[in-house]
């Protein structure tokens, strides 16, 4: 075992000693660390689709942007309804045949206003494996247990009235040392706070840049827990517990397509892409590549790869150079990030086209191996858990799984 | 004793509604910043016993809660109404008639009546419809729009186009939210009925201007110019380029947009107020409503309401609600706009709308309100240059 996997493997093992948290839970934008790559255990994600591949479909009251998340056999999503988009609805789906568990419906206690593309349901929630962080656009926040059962709730601009975005934000809440950090980036109130996950109280609160901001935050690992918040002037790391300052990259960084992340490397969009790697109290600059541009998806890294869609081609990278590998051609236009499983990006059109494409170090140029229309707007990135894609189009969500023979 | 037997006594003996108070007390005084959380959720858990003979009580404590309180009780409710029902139990509709039908309750516990009521019966539900057309509540009343535009539709659909017209009017006339006033007067105006939606919706049109100040690097919104502070009508401050002065704007927008471009120019980084007065009949509780993509502050009668810094996010109609009070006779309202220094094409506006209504979005009239100002062709971007 290499050094570093030794340090990594010493950070984890106590969280999977005593979390609740299984294999193949999907529990935050992007998946485990937010890093879009689902655990190797994931051998039976369907690589090629046909009809037969939609395991169930379940209507939803209203649009979303928010990815699901799945925790044992919970598959939860947000969504918003009404004329102004002020009610909001959280679901469990049972994972298995596709019943409603239990919905709860909220109030938005925030301003509702949205950029029509986006939605009041575009932070994805998060979870600690039994609790559910669900964060809409309002700033309303509410943690619920797998039951159903209201544990507690904040509205964040009903605290701070002037945290809001009239595009609408997007950033999703994330879980690390024990602490729910939480962006409402944004040109006039804006900050990131860490709250407690039991009773939602401030732990720490931390003023940011006036400027507004749709990506979300990652968490590191290494020798210190590291959460990089990704803004117009760079990344800036931080320690989840208490908020202190880290290290920051200051040469700024895309508000839209959030970094991928592989190790304590992270490849940011920022002057085209960007690598930098965490060492703990530092940063340090590795690349950067200026023709590689994601625009809207977020790129993801898998076995010294980083793959994004732009402009109807998937580009490939090398991890440790920057260097371009391939292009692929891909219909569509994307606002979903892909995510890797089972050896395969799997990418979302924004017409609902699934994609499922073979990537890996001994792949040069790869085409195409699974496509399918599923007939509604995508523009949420799918969860992948217990060998299935969890995907939400504007009217359903949906579970895509390999037909039982 | 075994609890369930223990609730059965309780039901009994009538002393319930006491267990749900105590808790209800505790989810009520949640507040700001997570303060109370801990005892809403006490209070949320000891809910968990209550039955559906307690939810009028639990929809009708929706009139007293804050929002955050509102939603914890939504909470109690869903969880109690899921209980209840997957236990083969029906939810109880007089109740929840009596509770939709009373509008002293309140709009949050009627709506929520309404939509268990739909849930349990959609049939019945959509028959009570048309009955809301002239209910304070505006989700009610909003579906009861939706129904007879549906009908004018279905009645223009069967050759009848003069009685569609009248019940497009009839729509019109209820409607409050801004969409469906929006498109009614497309329709009608296309029948040659044209709707008035600055008076229909209360914009005002008639203000005085004074600009541009200065807004480098974004100061000029905290800075206090001396509009803020004074009213001389012909006064001459020092602007950002030169001496400036109070100017009429008369603005004949249908949706009441006071745009700085024209009078000042296609400025940047530059700060600008609006006022007018606005004649009440008597002291009353009304909103103002908002439309502003620049940073904006708001004063009533010299009272700062709320000031947002923000820029070229999106505007629209009725953005930011502002609940005020309105004296009898003349009320002061005093706006500050500020551009900032981005060049794009969609940072061009320097504008704001603003209108007075009730809370359920009616407009509210100044007594001595003018006539609407005819439509001009606006102008607000300059010629292109040959």
């Amino acid at each position: 075992m290499n050094p570093s996997a030794f340090r990594l493997l010493a950070i984890a093992l106590p969280g999977l000693l005593f979390s609740p948290v299984h294999a193949a839970d999907w529990l935050q934008f992007r998946g485990p660390y937010g890093a879009g790559v689902a655990d190797a255990s994931e051998t039976t994600v369907p690589v090629t689709f046909s009809p037969a591949s939609v395991a169930w479909k379940v209507p939803l009251p209203g649009r979303g942007l928010s990815s699901p998340i799945v925790i044992a056999d919970h598959v939860i999503v947000t969504c918003s309804s009404g004329p102004d988009q002020d009610r909001l609805h959280v679901f469990a789906i049972h994972a298995a045949t596709g019943k409603v568990r239990w919905e709860r419906r909220f109030r938005a206690t925030g301003r509702t206003m949205t950029h029509s593309k986006t939605n009041v349901a575009a932070p994805t929630p998060c979870s600690d494996g039994s609790l559910i962080f669900a964060l809409f656009s309002t700033n309303d926040l509410f943690c619920l247990d797998l039951e159903g059962n209201l544990r507690w709730l904040r509205g964040l601009t009903y605290d701070y009235p002037n945290a809001s975005n009239s595009l609408g934000l997007a950033s999703s809440p994330l879980i690390a040392d024990n602490t729910l950090v939480v962006q409402s980036e944004n040109d006039s109130e804006s900050f990131v706070a860490g709250l407690s996950p039991g009773d939602g109280s401030n732990r720490w609160l931390k003023p940011r840049r006036k400027a507004a901001n749709w990506t979300s935050a990652l968490t590191l690992g290494g020798e210190v827990t590291t959460v990089a918040l990704q803004s117009t002037s760079g990344i800036l790391g931080i320690a989840p517990s208490t908020g202190s300052e880290l290290w920051e990259y200051r040469d700024g960084a895309s508000t839209i397509p959030s970094a991928a992340l592989e190790g304590v490397t992270l490849y940011v969009p920022s002057f085209g892409m960007t690598a930098l790697r965490s060492e703990g109290t530092t940063v340090k600059k590795i690349w950067r590549n200026e023709q590689a541009r994601p625009k809207t998806s977020s790129p993801v890294a898998w076995k010294g790869q980083i793959y994004f869609p732009e402009g109807g081609v998937v580009t490939a990278l090398q991890a440790d150079t920057g260097e371009r590998l391939w292009k692929t051609r891909v219909q569509g236009d994307f606002s979903a990030s892909p995510v890797i499983a089972n050896g395969h990006l799997y990418l979302f059109s924004e017409s609902g086209t699934a994609f499922a494409i073979p990537v890996g170090p001994d792949l040069k140029e790869p085409s195409v191996a699974g496509q399918m229309e599923l007939g509604e707007p995508v523009l949420c990135t799918p969860a992948i858990s217990g060998g299935a894609i969890y995907v939400r189009s504007d009217a359903h969500l949906w579970k895509l799984a390999t037909p039982s023979s | 004793m075994s609890p369930r037997f223990v609730l059965c006594l309780l039901l009994c003996t009538g002393s319930l509604p006491a267990a749900i108070d105590e808790p209800l007390k505790k989810i009520l005084e949640v507040g700001r910043e997570g303060n109370g959380n801990a005892s809403a959720a006490e209070g949320l858990a000891a809910l968990s016993a209550s039955t559906l003979d307690d939810l009028p009580v639990l929809i009708k404590a929706l009139a007293t809660a804050n929002p955050l309180a509102g939603n914890y009780i939504r909470a109690a409710i869903d969880t109690l109404v899921d209980r209840e029902t997957t236990a083969g139990r029906s939810l109880p509709l007089a109740p929840l008639a009596d509770i939709l039908l009373d509008p002293g309750v309140g709009d949050q516990p009627r709506s929520l009546a309404f939509d268990l009521i739909r849930r349990a019966s959609p049939k019945a539900a959509e028959r009570m419809i048309p009955g809301f057309l002239s209910d304070p509540n505006t989700e009610l009343r909003r579906l009861a729009v939706e129904n007879l535009i549906q009908t004018a539709r279905d009645t223009e659909t069967s050759g009848l186009k003069d009685d569609a017209t009248l019940l497009y009017g009839q729509a019109s006339a209820a409607a409050r939210d801004v969409d469906q006033i929006r498109s009614l007067a497309d329709i009608l105006a296309k029948r040659g009925q044209p709707v008035d939606i600055p008076r229909r919706m209360g914009f005002l049109m008639h203000w005085d201007i004074i600009g541009p100040f200065d807004n480098t690097a974004l100061q000029g919104f905290a800075k206090a110019y001396p509009p803020e502070s004074e009213w001389k009508a012909d006064a001459v401050y020092s602007g950002k380029s030169g001496e400036v002065r109070w100017q009429p704007l008369v603005t004949s927008d249908s949706y009441g947009k006071v745009d700085f471009n024209p009078p000042f120019g296609m400025l940047k980084e530059t700060t600008a107020y609006a006022r007018t007065t606005f004649l009440s009949d008597r002291d009353q509780a009304v909103e103002l409503r908002l439309g502003c993509k620049n940073a904006w502050k708001i004063w009533v009668n010299g009272q700062l309401l709320f000031g947002r810094d923000e820029y070229h996010r999106g505007q629209r109609i009725d953005q930011y609600i502002l609940p005020t009070k309105f004296r009898t006779g003349p009320n002061v309202i005093l706006v500050k706009c500020c551009q900032n220094e981005q060049t794009q094409d969609w940072t061009v506006q320097w504008e704001f709308q603003l209108r007075v209504c009730d809370q359920t979005g009616n407009a509210i009239l100044a007594t001595d309100r003018p006539p609407t100002p005819k439509p001009q062709e606006a102008r607000r971007r300059p010629a292109p240059t040959q």
